[in-house]
């Protein structure tokens, strides 16, 4: 079915297609038509596999809230019942009060489901499959048929951990970061029997789908930019899931081979990860082991992590705020150095979650280091960000709100990174509220900030209609101000000392002070899940009566997707694929609101 | 009831938002969507603007109302170290905030949609965006720099003089071993734990050193104003000895024993004076370890060397306990504990 030779440039292609519009007009040679299956379930076309992981991703994002919602309510009313909770999750609940094992289930399913579920899988697949083949104009993936396993193997992965949370004896839950001896020993914790083995699998089989993922957008963008696409006329989301896809191919091996050794711990009798260890009065005969090996491991993987979460989302802002401020973006070639030096140093960095492991100071100390060295590139974006808005026409669409609170929460969860990045300051936050409020302001609500600027300004592209305004800014001005309504006073809980993972705080002098406040934080958070919820309405209502795009290039935008026909078929565009002659961001040129990317450069045109 | 009671309101809520949204899209369809989109770009614009003024007021109310509820002052020389740092690091980072925020929604504001002015073509500006590479560079230098000097005294070698207490964490309570007139704790080894015969740590009793050992759980005492190094092991899963009054912290992780010094400033009864009767110098868990995580709590108390020695002095040697004899202490130690073989059948048989 694929006849497209990936090595030569679509001018070079002779228009045979040109009698074929009406097979979706798109320059493939169809023997027959697609079925429904082929079309929308196996398919192998990169915008509906796009689709596929954003609506997968946002099924597991209401999952993930809607757990945090539980938890959230344990923490502010820690002495109430709720019959209800009783009714859905019986023993787990019982009395309705969710106890301690079910509570710490839903926090490691909460953090694994949106570290890995959504801001991995939903965030860049969704946008690295939509907008690889679309910006640099290319007809599908390098390899459409990956592709599509990619997306399956991630499908069979969220089987497997759903089905996890059915198990007797409960999901996974010893926290996302599964750290042994305690992910490994089932008489340590009923969440490390079979649900912890189930969890293993289930990561494992995304690890799969998030390297075939990679490996494709990584080739895809080398080799199949159409011509004239040189790699510095990309817009920012192309390099930015560039690097991203590096990082992930070169650390979630990493992660995988960690998870091994775990899964030989658990099942096999191996000591890799265990040693000395006397539970439930029972003494083990497992001695050499190292429990710190496997953080060595597993971080060496998750703090990449945090970047494949964050540079997707880097990129979607760059070119989402250029568009709207309607001037290029300030600092291209920065823009683009600072996402290299991010990739680099993400590699370096790992220890900084192991300051307080009893790591040698001296290691420690290089870690400090290398950590702070991560602030400039940041700071550089933001700068840039900043100065891109200078002296712009801003229009305010829902996306271009998204990404103006994409910068703010990066700025304000980046800077809190400098207090954990320092090892002295480290010892007295680490693992308090103040790391849980770090983490989820910079990846985790900016991420999802990020991906929000993503799907109001590329909705129009994939589904061919717009997604309600009026619903647009409710949710965003909802979201931002909870998002520091929530975490913005969890910094002080931090400063206090506060452990994460507590359920309960009513036996501890030193952190009851705070009962006010998590009823605060617990109702604002109901209100931002509802509000989110009211997202996904809005998103598949306007799927199907959303109000429909008339124009090819709605925001005015110089980049390539916006020059294919409003519902593009498989292969793009209907005839050639586009030539290039110029970067992505000639805004506010010579007098010209935008110049699209395929208009060649004229004589008298200013340089840049 | 009031559960139903809110899930009718959200659901009714959320009714009444969609249909005025709906209706939004309808009026802006006769009205001209240009015009709408105008109007809606004026209202956002100045929101961002009202959005900052309110988060400011915000970042400045939510100190007002919490400051009060971090924790007093450190009570270790480390400690006062880090506070320190973290004030240095909060100045820092509180003037890069302000700058950056209130640029980033100004901007937001003033370069709204304008037909009265055309956007700028500034692609880039070298000298500005060295500037703003080196400018981050210095200031993380100092970070690094105190950050740096601050932790290797934290992390050095402990005093000579400093007392010693290991303190190790199990599922889901700490224990705490102190060595006796010897100030030698003696040797421990995993297999040898056996609570049932009083061992709970599995001290081999052939070490001499082991025989003035004493064993206590829940209470660490110390002594105020004399350094203290904790020496922190863990018998099954990986905890964490967190000391927040002191701002210390470190794993106790199975298999391999870590350390962490300090010494404490003021006593648990100084405290008390100072924030009230309900103080305590607590240990908590720091790290995940399993459904009692959040109960694993232990009590620092920290008091005079005379009243240390009291307290000592009323507790027996885990050997004179584990040889069921609390007031005596033999010389030697019998030969059956010796042999590990004959401690692993009795564990044996306690598991049957």
């Amino acid at each position: 079915m694929q006849e497209i030779d990936p090595t030569i440039h679509s001018t070079d292609v002779p228009v045979i297609h040109e009698t074929h519009v009406e097979h979706n007009g798109n320059g493939h040679d169809h023997h027959h038509k697609q079925s429904f299956i082929t079309k929308y379930i196996f398919s192998q076309d990169h915008k509906t596999i796009a689709k596929q992981f954003l609506i997968t991703g946002m099924t597991w994002a209401i999952v993930g809230g809607l757990f945090s919602v539980l938890f959230r309510l344990q923490l502010a009313y820690p002495d109430e019942s709720f019959s209800i909770l009783e009714t859905f999750f019986g023993r787990w609940a019982q009395g309705g009060q969710i106890q301690p094992e079910f509570y710490y289930a839903l926090i490691t399913m909460h953090g694994t489901v949106l570290v890995f579920f959504v801001l991995t899988g939903g965030l860049s697949g969704t946008f690295a499959n939509l907008l690889i083949p679309l910006q640099i104009g290319a007809r599908d993936m390098a390899s459409p048929f990956l592709n599509m396993l990619s997306y399956w193997f991630f499908f069979m992965a969220s089987v497997v951990m759903f089905s996890s949370l059915f198990v007797q004896t409960g999901p996974a839950s010893g926290g996302w970061t599964v750290y042994p001896p305690l992910s490994a020993l089932g008489l340590a914790s009923e969440g490390s029997k079979i649900g912890m083995d189930l969890w293993i699998t289930s990561m494992a089989l995304f690890v799969v789908s998030s390297l075939l993922g990679g490996l494709n957008y990584i080739t895809t963008i080398l080799n199949m930019r159409t011509k004239g696409m040189s790699m510095t006329r990309m817009p920012l989301t192309m390099w930015a899931i560039f690097f991203t896809a590096i990082l992930g191919v070169l650390s979630f091996p990493v992660l995988l081979s960690g998870f091994i050794l775990l899964l030989f711990d658990r099942n096999l009798g191996t000591s890799f990860y265990l040693s000395d260890i006397v539970v439930a009065g029972q003494i083990l005969p497992n001695e050499g082991g190292s429990a710190i090996l496997y953080q060595h491991l597993f971080w060496f993987l998750g703090h990449p992590e945090v970047y494949i979460i964050i540079l997707p989302a880097m990129g979607l802002v760059s070119e989402v705020m250029s568009v709207n401020a309607r001037k290029p973006i300030f600092g291209y070639m920065a823009m683009v150095g600072s996402l290299f030096a991010i990739t680099v140093l993400a590699f370096l960095v790992w220890a900084h979650h192991m300051f307080v492991t009893g790591l040698n100071p001296l290691l420690g100390a290089f870690f400090v280091l290398l950590t702070l060295l991560i602030a400039i590139p940041s700071a550089i974006k933001v700068f840039n960000w900043i100065t891109t808005l200078w002296r712009g026409n801003i229009h305010f669409t829902p996306g271009m709100m998204f990404a103006i609170g994409f910068v703010s929460l990066f700025i304000s969860g980046g800077l809190t990174g400098i207090f954990l990045g320092n090892s002295t300051i480290d010892i007295h936050l680490h693992d308090t509220y103040f790391v849980v409020a770090h983490f989820h302001i910079v990846m985790g609500v900016s991420a999802f900030f990020g991906m929000f600027a993503g799907v109001y300004h590329w909705f129009p592209k994939m589904f061919g209609r717009y997604l309600n305004n009026t619903l647009g800014y409710i949710h965003f001005w909802v979201t931002i101000a909870g998002a520091y309504l929530i975490f913005w006073p969890m910094h002080y809980q931090g400063f206090a000392g506060v452990p994460r993972r507590y359920l309960d705080f009513r036996l501890w002098s030193s952190f009851n002070q705070f009962t006010e406040l998590n009823k605060m934080i617990t109702i604002v958070s109901i209100i931002v899940f509802a509000a989110q919820l009211m997202f996904v309405f809005n998103f598949f209502y306007s799927i199907f009566k959303g109000r429909k795009v008339r124009t090819a290039n709605p925001w005015g935008s110089t980049t390539l997707e916006w020059t294919t026909p409003i519902n593009p078929g498989h292969g793009n565009w209907p005839g050639e694929i586009p030539e290039v002659h110029r970067w992505s961001y000639d805004y506010a040129k010579d007098g010209r609101e935008f110049i699209p990317q395929t208009e060649p450069v004229g004589a008298k045109e200013s340089k840049h | 009831m009031s559960t139903t009671w809110i899930i009718i309101a959200l659901i009714l809520g959320f009714i009444v938002v969609f249909q005025i949204a709906k209706a939004s899209e309808y009026v802006a369809i006769l009205r001209g969507e240009e015009k709408t989109r105008k109007e809606n770009n004026r209202v956002n614009a100045f929101l961002m603007l009202a959005f900052l003024i309110a988060g400011l007021f915000g970042v400045w109310y939510c100190n007002e109302k919490l400051k009060g509820k971090i924790l007093g002052e450190a009570a270790s020389n480390h400690g006062e170290r880090i506070d320190t740092m973290l004030y240095i690091t909060i100045i820092i980072t509180g003037i890069v905030f302000l700058i950056t925020q209130i640029l980033l929604f100004w901007f937001a504001y003033k370069y709204q949609d304008s037909d009265k002015r055309k956007p700028f073509y500034y692609p880039h500006n070298n000298r500005l965006e060295v500037i703003w590479t080196v400018i981050p560079a210095i200031v993380l230098t100092v970070l690094v720099g105190f950050g740096l000097y601050y932790w290797f005294q934290i992390t050095g070698e402990a005093p000579k003089n400093a007392m010693v207490v290991e303190i190790t964490g199990k599922q889901f309570n700490w224990e705490f071993r102190y060595p006796g007139k010897d100030g030698e704790l003696g040797k421990k080894y995993f297999k040898e734990v056996n609570e049932a015969e009083g061992n709970p740590l599995g001290q081999i009793w052939s070490d001499p050193a082991n025989h003035d050992d004493k064993y206590t759980t829940l209470e660490m005492h110390i002594v105020v104003n004399k350094p203290v190094k904790l020496i922190i092991n863990a018998k099954d899963v990986i905890h964490d000895v967190g000391l927040a009054h002191f701002r210390l912290k470190m794993d106790a992780v199975p298999g391999i024993p870590t350390t962490m010094w300090f010494t404490p400033k003021y006593t648990t009864r100084q405290m008390k004076e100072k924030y009230g009767q309900d103080f305590n110098y607590e240990i908590s868990c720091d790290q995940m370890c399993g459904k009692g995580h959040f109960t694993m709590r232990g009590v620092v108390i920290v008091e005079s060397q005379a009243e240390f020695n009291a307290w000592l002095a009323t507790k027996p040697t885990q050997y004179s306990v584990a040889m069921g004899d609390g007031t005596t202490q033999p010389a030697v130690a019998p030969a059956k504990t010796t042999d590990s073989t004959a401690a692993n059948k009795a564990t044996g048989k306690l598991m049957n």
